[in-house]
């Protein structure tokens, strides 16, 4: 059926608990370069894998609990004694992974000879250990030592060229910059700039397998990809050329999709998302997979209000997420594509706030005969505000759902005293790691879709923000809304 | 109250962005020495 909107058929969202590589985020790498925090600072302050898997916001995420049950627990949450509970077993949505099977991933994303991640004899038993009895890693062999020179490694650490990779105080191995060759002298394949594309290749494989087996998708049945995430892979011909997306998909296997990448800073899920509806709804392909690979140079990002305030550092984790686009199968939530419905902030739009939600709430739902009260949730920038306030930066979920609430009273649907309750009814907490682009607003998606399926929703309006002004060559930022409805075929 | 004077803006994307409030402080007579806008995500 040509067309008609698509669906969005499966999600899924994954972690990978990295305490070892925190020291690697962009604040961690430059505190402990100026001196300023030392590795014993960071390595004490990092909390463990079942804390990490624990912890309330992180099972939101992987869609253990429901953003309503979130809301029962006062914070801090990484106090309460609901995260006390252990649980290590798949989730709804994906799983928390650990560090050491995190490890064995980054080595299978890693295609290069010589390789860029090099495992000493010890990493490859620990990595084989860790990789063993998951069904998700079935391809995966770790047991390979031919060749592993541990001296070399060594030297290669000492003498500054190779970056370390640890797991609990052992040496996994090292991390190497492009030597070829053409990667000598180009700043832009150091070993900190490949370990950061890697790592998003290697999460955002994650997220695509679990995705796969959620819903029960063959690879070779996918036909296109689209990469949302905001690495910058390429040479210094070409930084950020891409490429991003059939890297994740030759990992997993799709030998039948080609892919690009889509870029927006934050709001690139939301247009992945709406360019894969699009193409799907054109008929071009019938099984689009969209993925966000986790970002490495935002671990740590908040550390010092952790630090100030001696509580473990909590943005530990890289996040992942995939969704699978195809035609409308009669039961999965609807993407609504149709003219007008897509919110966009123009080019020559004001920057005010009045102007942006105008223009991606009401003008979309004005396009779809909709009023805002018939929208059951919005789902905004959902950063878990736990991580925002110890840095002082406060709840930035909070502060767009006051001016979304705002907006209604401007547009006579409430009085502003029927703010807080519209924004109870409406709203929700943030609970997603910062990620940059991993909590805007599509994290939800799984939530949304579950609750559609159990008819307890109709719609909900994704509205996502992007900070284009951070590339410093423009003063704009983005904006992307669009609305999910519950399948009138389920 | 603002005309003549000169004004550094620091705003938020999240909050009031720093074009929007360099668009009040102007229209108000004052001169922009500095702006940026701060993404804390």
């Amino acid at each position: 059926m040509q067309n008609a909107n698509p669906v969005i058929r499966e999600t899924a969202c994954a972690l990978a608990h990295v305490p070892d590589l925190v020291r690697y985020g962009s604040k961690p790498r430059r505190e402990i370069g100026a001196g300023a925090l030392t590795a014993e600072q960071l390595a004490g302050s990092l909390r463990s894998l079942d804390d990490a898997r624990s912890y309330l916001p992180n099972r939101v995420f992987t869609g253990e609990l429901s953003v309503d049950e979130l809301a029962r627990f006062e914070q801090p949450w990484f106090k309460s004694k609901e995260s006390d509970s252990v649980a290590a077993s798949p989730k709804p949505f994906g799983e928390t992974v650990s560090q050491d099977r995190f490890y064995a991933l980054l080595r299978l994303a890693d295609v290069l000879h010589p390789p860029l991640f090099e495992l000493t004899s010890q990493g490859h038993r620990i990595l084989h250990q860790a990789s063993v009895d998951h069904f998700l890693f079935d391809s995966i062999s770790m047991d390979e030592t031919r060749g592993v020179n541990d001296t070399a490694i060594a030297d290669e650490i000492d003498s500054g060229s190779a970056l370390p990779i640890e797991s609990g105080g052992k040496l996994i191995g090292c991390f190497r910059p492009d030597n070829r060759a053409e990667g000598r002298g180009d700043p832009n394949v150091s070993a900190q700039h490949l370990l950061e594309s890697l790592c998003t290749k290697a999460s955002a494989g994650l997220a695509l397998m679990w995705l796969l087996h959620r819903s029960a998708t063959a690879p070779e049945q996918i036909e296109y990809i689209i990469s949302c995430g905001e690495e910058a892979c390429g040479d210094r011909y070409q930084r950020g050329g891409g490429g991003m997306a059939k890297s994740v998909g030759e990992m997993c296997g799709c030998v039948n999709a080609s892919g690009m990448d889509v870029k927006n800073f934050c709001a690139a899920p939301a247009s992945a998302l709406v360019a894969a509806g699009a193409l799907v709804k054109a008929g071009v392909y019938d099984r689009v997979a969209v993925v966000a690979g986790g970002s490495l140079a935002k671990l740590g990002m908040k550390l010092q209000g952790f630090l100030n305030a001696g509580v473990p550092i909590l943005d530990d984790c890289l996040a992942s997420m995939a969704f699978l686009v195809t035609r409308d199968d009669g039961h999965s939530p609807l993407l609504h594509l149709e003219r007008g419905s897509v919110g966009l902030a123009a080019i020559g739009s004001s920057t005010s706030d009045e102007a942006v939600y105008r223009d991606l709430i009401l003008k979309p739902l004005d396009a779809m005969g909709l009023e805002m009260t018939d929208i059951d949730k919005y789902a905004t920038e959902l950063h878990n505000p736990e991580i925002m306030q110890f840095a002082g930066s406060g709840d930035v979920t909070k502060k767009n759902y006051r001016t979304i609430a705002a907006m209604a009273v401007m547009s006579g649907l409430i009085d502003k005293a029927g703010m807080p309750a519209l924004i109870e009814r409406v709203g929700m907490s943030g609970f997603a790691p910062t990620q940059g682009h991993i909590p805007s607003a599509v994290p939800y998606l799984g939530h949304a879709a579950r609750a559609m399926r159990d008819e307890k929703m109709d719609r909900v309006m994704f509205l996502c923000k992007a900070s284009l002004f951070l590339n410093r060559i423009t003063q704009l930022y983005d904006g992307v809304s669009f609305v999910l409805e519950r399948n009138p075929g389920h | 109250m603002l005309k003549g004077k000169k004004v550094a803006i620091f705003g938020e994307r999240d909050d009031i962005a720093g074009q929007a409030i360099r668009n009040c402080v102007e229209a108000a007579g004052a001169e922009v020495v500095y702006e940026t806008t701060s993404c804390f995500v």
